[in-house]
């Protein structure tokens, strides 16, 4: 049975509300990326400094729901430090997590781990991969500034 | 207060009765009689209009213009100026359009803050394409368009006025008729979008005296894609077409063409029938109650709600003074995409968001808001359930966070 408890964790409105490495840098060597959910006013820009293919530093900053913010401050723990490689696993898997299917290494998703109640929540799973899908076009790709996330 | 009965007339309500539907500002739901007429026509006389000699198409013309007439009476206007549309934001955007050939640069249009983005984008766009003038009128504290204000922004300049009837997240009835009169002495076109006022209020084009008026079905017991543009004779008659295709066309020849008459011009192509047939079982459904009892359901409604959605600790009310059945408000601390979250868990469907007007959303100073939306089969209970459901979000948040 899908209960409220299992989505809103103490965690998960701890981080929204002392959210981590919030707050985007100016030095040079970052790229970053704006993603929007026009049709609920999620608004988040991830920040990335990649050196020696390894994420030496991720920021984030915007605004949006508990999920959403929560999911951004969690990730850019869990991500401090990790090879491109690392990154690409751990965003596949907590992708498979928020779908209700069984990540290849749960562990390695640490405190990301309390997002597994989204999957009941079907309404939600937007909010909590937007950050994550930043950081994914990031990585692979696109740097673009301002790119709308599809409406929902 | 209206008989509770009228619930079984809906099939959602039916099939779903652990449902309260406090979302009726998006979509209402829809009659029984609606999904079978439009149930009828596809399986009886599922055929094209105007086009057929053959007696099925003259079954389907005869029940899709008889709509225009349900729909004239209910507005009072004349079949004639009853234009059928895809929705309000179709016949906004129409009446920008056609209207728009018209202005040159400098012309002032004037909106205000309230605004749907169907009533504003239109005219923002064409503002930037022909260098039209967009002017706002200013809100009150309460966040209300007045006449005191409206003529202060008013000037010679003015050509277009495109201003709601009804907000859709405040919930207030603009002073129209005043506004209009107004208007019209600066010479000025009035645009009213009605989406959120042919639902709960008697409407009276001529009372009113506005030029164009748009308002959907979906909104008040019909189909989905379907809508009217009312707008006066003399003015459409003036105006270029929208679109151009068929059944529009009068005589067609190489390198010219006639059109036909008002309101067909403005109909191009096959149109939405079954939707078009079906939505007088609206009108008639809503006439049969009347729209004086409704608007008068919904205010007792509000009446009861008020003041104990007030008395919650923790709880924002941006529209305590509403005069519809649309309830703005926030649980403080909790965003509203998080709150609507626990409504749906105690299977409550209320609007997250900005319900598509950023710009009084920006005015408010919030990123979005809770709005309950009122209609004809809520109920006391649902009321009840409403509020307790509200206590109980301020209460999950006040534990977890």
């Amino acid at each position: 049975m899908r209960t409220v408890e299992q989505l809103y964790r103490q965690v998960i409105m701890e981080h929204y509300k002392n959210p981590r490495n919030k707050g985007l840098k100016e030095e040079a060597g970052y790229k970053k990326l704006r993603l929007k959910n026009p049709s609920c006013g999620d608004d988040v820009t991830v920040q990335i400094h990649l050196q020696d293919g390894k994420l030496q530093d991720i920021r984030h900053d915007g605004s949006g729901c508990s999920i959403c913010c929560s999911s951004a401050s969690i990730m850019s723990e869990l991500m401090k430090n990790k090879s491109t490689a690392e990154a690409n696993a751990l965003i596949q898997d907590y992708y498979k997590l928020i779908k209700g299917e069984e990540p290849q290494d749960m562990d390695a998703l640490e405190e990301a781990q309390v997002f597994s109640g989204v999957a009941q929540f079907p309404a939600r799973t937007k909010c909590a991969t937007i950050a994550w899908r930043a950081l994914d076009a990031l990585i692979n790709g696109s740097s673009e500034e301002d790119n709308d996330y599809e409406q929902s | 207060m209206l008989n509770k009965a009228i619930r079984s007339d809906f099939p959602v309500l039916v099939n779903n009765p652990d449902l309260v539907y406090l979302d009726s500002g998006a979509t209402s739901l829809k009659i029984k009689a609606v999904i079978d007429k439009m149930k009828d026509y596809y399986e009886y006389y599922g055929v094209n209009i105007h086009r057929g000699v053959y007696s099925l198409s003259h079954k389907a013309t005869t029940e899709y213009e008889e709509t225009r007439d349900v729909v004239a009476n209910f507005i009072n206007a004349k079949p004639e100026e009853i234009i059928y549309t895809k929705g309000t934001t179709n016949g906004l955007n129409m009446v920008a359009s056609i209207l728009g050939k018209t202005l040159q640069k400098g012309d002032e249009v004037i909106v205000s803050e309230l605004e749907h983005h169907s009533s504003i984008l239109p005219w923002q766009h064409l503002a930037s394409e022909k260098g039209l003038v967009l002017r706002y009128v200013d809100l009150t504290v309460d966040g209300r368009i007045t006449l005191e204000n409206f003529k202060a922004t008013i000037s010679p300049k003015t050509k277009v006025v495109a201003i709601t009837y009804v907000s859709n997240v405040m919930g207030y009835i603009t002073p129209l008729k005043e506004i209009i009169k107004e208007a019209h002495i600066a010479g000025a076109v009035v645009i009213v979008d009605a989406a959120q006022a042919a639902p709960h209020l008697k409407i009276d084009v001529k009372d009113l005296d506005c030029d164009f008026l748009a308002f959907s079905a979906h909104k008040m017991l019909g189909p989905t894609g379907f809508g009217i543009l009312y707008g006066k004779k003399q003015i459409l008659e003036r105006l270029d077409p929208y679109e151009y295709g068929g059944d529009m066309n009068d005589d067609v020849c190489l390198f010219e063409a006639s059109y036909r008459e008002v309101p067909y011009k403005y109909e191009a192509g096959t149109m939405p029938i079954a939707e078009a047939i079906a939505f007088k079982e609206a009108i008639r459904y809503l006439e049969k109650i009347g729209m004086d009892r409704i608007n008068e359901h919904e205010k007792d409604l509000i009446a009861y709600a008020m003041p104990k959605l007030l008395a919650i600790p923790g709880v924002e009310v941006y529209n305590p003074t509403t005069d519809t059945g649309i309830v703005a408000f926030n649980i403080k601390g909790v965003h509203p995409h998080d709150a609507a979250t626990l409504f749906d868990q105690n299977n409550i469907a209320l609007r997250a968001g900005h319900h598509c007007a950023q710009l009084i959303t920006k005015w408010l100073g919030v990123t979005g808001t809770l709005r309950a939306s009122f209609y004809i089969y809520n109920t006391i209970e649902d009321v009840d359930r409403f509020l307790e459901a509200v206590k109980a979000t301020v209460s999950f948040f006040e534990r977890i966070g």
